[in-house]
C-alpha cells in the first residue's frame, strides 16, 4: 500500500498518523511540505524507520533540504511517483 | 459497470472550520447511489464530526450533522471510529451520535451502525480497500 | 494503467494543483491513461478562466486547459461545489439566473456521481488536496 503525505510533521499530526496506521510493507512518499518529515535528527525522526519513506526530488530540492534528509531516504521524480501509484493497489493521501 | 469496488472515506477533519466534512458527507450520499461497498472512517479530528450535541445556530454556520443520521437509509452502515482518536481528545462512544440502521436481512432490526476499531484494525480496513477518499 | 485524480484545493493558495498536475503529465508520458481529473472542494477553481497570474509565474489554470486539450482529458469541475464558489457555465448561468461565465476551456461542470465513477472505472484514484 502506498500512503502520500503532503504535510508538515511540525504543523499537522498526518505523517505521525500515517506511521501509526502504516504496516512495515508499505511505503510512505513525501511530497509538498510532506517532505520535512524526512529531515536528519528532528523530532520525528524516529517514526521514519517504521514504513519505507521516499521523498519527492523536486519538492525537497524546493525547500533545500536535500543535504539534510536523513539516511535511507529514497529521492524519487514524478516518474518515480507515478511507479508508486501503479505498483501499489491502494493508494490513500493524508490530507 | 465492473465488480464492486471497496470505497473507503477517509474522514480525518473537524466540521465546521474548513468545508471538508460537509463536501465529504454529499460524496458519501451522492456515492451511496452505486452500490459499491461503502465504508467510513472517523479517526483523528473527523470524530468531531459525529459528535452529539452539535448546534451551530449561534454560528451562524449551516449544521449538517443531522444528515449523519440519513446515512443509514442509504444503506451506509459500516461506519468506524478509531478508539485511540476519541481516547486522545477524552471522548468516549457516549459522546458519539447514535448512527443505526435498519438490517433488511434480520426482519430490519435496528443495529447499530458504528464500531470501534483499533489502529491497527483501521490499519487493516485501509489495506483492503481499492479506492480511498480521503477528506 | 486507468488513473483518475482528485484535486481539493485551488490554484496557488496551495501546491496540491501543481502536484496533480505534474502527475497527470508524467503518467501520460509514461503511456498510462488519465480516466479523468476531479476538481472538488476549492479545487473547483482551477477552472476560471478570468485569472491574470503575474508573467514571471506559471499560469495553473491555463495549463490545465492546454494539457486537457494536448491529451483529450476529461477534467470536471463539481457541480455543487461550483454552485458555491461561483464556478459556471452557460447551463449553470441559465439554470441559476447569472449574467456571466467564467469557466475555462477544457473543462465542464458535471455531478459527484463522476469522482464515484472515476473511482469505480479507474484501476488507481490519486487524491491531492490540503
Amino acid at each position: 500500500m502506498l500512503h502520500i503525505v503532503n504535510k508538515s510533521p511540525f504543523e499537522k499530526d498526518a505523517f505521525t498518523s500515517c506511521m501509526g496506521h502504516a504496516s512495515s510493507s508499505s511505503t510512505v512518499l513525501l511530497i509538498e511540505d510532506g517532505v520535512f518529515a524526512a529531515l536528519k535528527g528532528s523530532a520525528v525522526a524516529d517514526q521514519l524507520s517504521k514504513a519505507k519513506v521516499v521523498a519527492l526530488q523536486s519538492d525537497v530540492a524546493a525547500r533545500g533540504i536535500e543535504a539534510n534528509l536523513a539516511e535511507g531516504i529514497e529521492l524519487v521524480d514524478y516518474a518515480g511517483f507515478v511507479d508508486l501509484v501503479t505498483e501499489n493497489r491502494t493508494v490513500q493521501s493524508w490530507v | 459497470m465492473s465488480e464492486i469496488k471497496k470505497f473507503l472515506y477517509v474522514n480525518r477533519k473537524a466540521p465546521y472550520g474548513t468545508v471538508y466534512a460537509l463536501e465529504s458527507l454529499e460524496v458519501v450520499l451522492i456515492g451511496a447511489a452505486f452500490d459499491q461497498d461503502v465504508r467510513l472512517i472517523f479517526m483523528d479530528d473527523g470524530v468531531f464530526q459525529i459528535k452529539k450535541g452539535q448546534n451551530a445556530e449561534a454560528s451562524g454556520m449551516k449544521n449538517f450533522s443531522p444528515t449523519y443520521n440519513a446515512l443509514g437509509d442509504y444503506d451506509v452502515n459500516q461506519i468506524y471510529v478509531e478508539k485511540e482518536s476519541l481516547e486522545a481528545r477524552g471522548l468516549t462512544l457516549d459522546d458519539l451520535m447514535d448512527l443505526t440502521y435498519e438490517d433488511e436481512d434480520d426482519d430490519w432490526a435496528e443495529k447499530k451502525s458504528i464500531r470501534l476499531l483499533s489502529a491497527d484494525e483501521i490499519r487493516d480496513l485501509m489495506e483492503e480497500s481499492d479506492v480511498v477518499l480521503s477528506f | 494503467m486507468k488513473i483518475s485524480i482528485q484535486v481539493n484545493e485551488g490554484p496557488y493558495q496551495h501546491q496540491s494543483s501543481d502536484s496533480a498536475y505534474h502527475f497527470v503529465k508524467s503518467a501520460l508520458e509514461k503511456g498510462h491513461e488519465i480516466f479523468r481529473v476531479f476538481f472538488y472542494h476549492d479545487g473547483v477553481n482551477n477552472g476560471t478562466r478570468l485569472a491574470s497570474p503575474p508573467q514571471d509565474d506559471r499560469n495553473v489554470q491555463q495549463r490545465w486547459s492546454d494539457l486537457a486539450k494536448e491529451h483529450d482529458l476529461d477534467l470536471v469541475i463539481c457541480v455543487a461545489a461550483a454552485q458555491r464558489r461561483g464556478i459556471v457555465d452557460d447551463g449553470e448561468a441559465e439554470r441559476n439566473g447569472k449574467d456571466a461565465t467564467n469557466i475555462m476551456d477544457g473543462f465542464r461542470i458535471s455531478g459527484l456521481g463522476q469522482l464515484i465513477e472515476a473511482g469505480i472505472q479507474a484501476d488507481r484514484l490519486v487524491v491531492f488536496g490540503d
